[in-house]
């Protein structure tokens, strides 16, 4: 125990001082509720993954206050999503350490990792949704299953968390009977009803119509505002450089920049990010 | 005797007698057969690498050899092994059910051939239900926090019931059709009856052609059972016939 904790000493310093780059009124805030409780909220620690042979993660390290949202870019294959599944250890990774408001997944061992996982809300981009429940039952099966509750009292909740999405009225339909952006609201007011601390979106728009994404988006907006802790892999830069203070950039297994969206994405900034945004915006005309 | 006399007093009491005794083969043959076959099912495509081999040896064993053949292993060739047993045991001092128990009735062998063979049918229809499941399903509940139990019960499970009930219901149907082997090993169910009847009357078309009509009512009826329950559990978008 001692040992990690001195080691993670000199690394979530180095983190913050990247932080303070670019020192705006969210990372202030940030920083703030980081002196209340002394820590930040999600610490991920020299993560290495190879999968099939290849090394799909090399040594990457990231923090999260509570209430921060970070956004994740790179090209594809850079190893995004791997990083989420690894920071859900839905995929535990290979080395390093992942720790979420002082526990550390490892430690929790194969019996306990299903209660870290609750803690932490997971928004794929291809919704995920349980084909055989509705919207409402979506909702509602992991409140009764993995956390016990009454089945009245789970649906009850299921309904609050529709409302928030603004889906009440769909709460009896299935899945297949919703478009791709009421699929992905209904898998974030799933997510929402675990009450996680952190929660992770793998490219929620990216499967969608483009008329579709902006319902999506301004459900995360409203997740942000209410300060839920995010970190969030997206193409939508437009949209999530509004919503963040602190970009990653990652290529080939490893952050390569980091800091605010202004330092990134400012003009002459020769940032790779910078680069790499441009020419997404040059492919969709925007 | 006329025919209508025949028919009256003669072959339709005794194939009614012949439907009672096949119903009492299907139906726990079936449900059998279904349970083998969810169990199986379940274990070839999640479980531990040792219990998949062995559950696959069962499989190709009861697929791959003839149901007449395991019919008549049961019910004749089992006492051999009885009394190659009780040479053994007898000296021992040990209760003659241990090696007694292998002589099994013309009943319980049929229901013992039927329920095994159809259940690596059916583990068959359950195993492919399950694997077609998309991972990302999975990957959901174990993000949700599910562990692997509650994943199987409350994801898993619903799915492929719905998914291989088409493919299980058809292994029934031909169940109701293959219970009619239980004649070679003596049980007198519609098609024992019919037998004995058409050959004794010399009146084969009449008593085989009644026994089809029995077979194609119960099986009529089984589809309609099948359909039902098919719309009962139907979900929009989970593959179930459409409009």
């Amino acid at each position: 125990m001692s040992n990690v904790n001195l080691q993670s000493g000199p690394s979530g310093r180095d983190n913050n001082s990247q932080d303070g780059a670019g020192a705006d009124a969210g990372a202030r805030n940030s920083r703030t509720a980081n002196a209340r409780t002394g820590r930040p909220l999600l610490e991920v620690r020299n993560v290495s993954k190879s999968l099939g042979g290849k090394l799909i993660l090399d040594d990457v390290s990231l923090s999260l206050d509570k209430g921060q949202l970070k956004v994740l870019i790179g090209p594809s294959g850079s190893g995004k999503s791997t990083l989420l599944q690894c920071v859900h250890f839905l995929t535990p990774p290979d080395k390093g350490e992942v720790v979420l408001d002082g526990q550390s997944a490892r430690e929790m061992g194969q019996k306990n990792i299903c209660a870290f996982r609750q803690e932490i809300g997971m928004i794929f981009q291809d919704f995920n949704l349980f084909d055989h429940l509705t919207a409402r039952d979506n909702v509602a099966i992991a409140l009764r299953k993995v956390k016990g509750q009454p089945k009245t009292a789970a649906r009850v909740r299921a309904m609050d968390e529709l409302e928030r999405v603004g889906l009440a009225d769909k709460a009896g339909l299935y899945p297949a009977q919703l478009s791709g952006g009421q699929k992905q609201r209904v898998s974030i007011a799933r997510a929402m009803a675990m009450e996680p601390k952190l929660m992770l979106l793998d490219e929620p728009t990216s499967a969608l119509d483009p008329e579709l994404i902006g319902e999506v988006l301004n459900v995360i907006a409203n997740l942000a505002r209410g300060g839920m802790t995010m970190l969030m892999v997206t193409h939508q830069i437009g949209f999530a450089q509004h919503l963040t203070n602190e970009i990653l950039f990652m290529e080939e297994g490893r952050i390569i920049e980091r800091g605010t969206p202004g330092d990134l994405l400012g003009e002459n900034s020769g940032s790779r990010t910078a680069l790499f945004c441009s020419r997404l915006t040059e492919l969709t005309g925007r | 005797m006329g025919t209508w006399e025949f028919y009256v007093t003669k072959l339709i009491p005794a194939l009614n007698q012949g439907l009672w005794l096949s119903v009492l083969i299907i139906v726990p043959s079936a449900l059998l057969g279904v349970t083998i076959g969810v169990l199986v099912g379940a274990g070839r495509a999640a479980g531990p690498g040792w219990l998949r081999t062995i559950f696959n040896a069962y499989v190709s064993i009861f697929r791959g050899t003839p149901l007449v053949v395991q019919l008549t292993m049961w019910y004749y060739g089992l006492p051999s092994v009885s009394r190659f047993l009780g040479l053994y045991l007898e000296p021992l001092g040990l209760p003659a059910f241990t090696w007694k128990f292998l002589i099994l009735s013309p009943y319980a062998a049929s229901v013992v051939a039927f329920c095994l063979c159809s259940g690596a049918y059916q583990s068959e229809y359950i195993r492919g239900a399950i694997l077609s499941i998309r991972k990302g399903q999975f990957l959901a509940a174990e993000s949700l926090g599910f562990t692997k139990s509650q994943t199987f019960w409350s994801i898993t499970a619903p799915v492929a019931i719905r998914r291989a009930l088409h493919g299980c219901g058809n292994e029934i149907i031909y169940l109701i059709k293959y219970s009619s082997l239980a004649l070679i090993v003596t049980v007198l169910e519609l098609t024992g009856r019919a037998s004995s009847l058409g050959s004794f009357y010399f009146r084969n078309l009449e008593c085989y052609l009644l026994t089809a009509v029995y077979y194609l009512a119960l099986v009529s009826l089984t589809t309609y059972g099948l359909h039902r329950l098919e719309k009962k559990l139907a979900i929009p978008g989970l593959g179930q016939a459409k409009g």
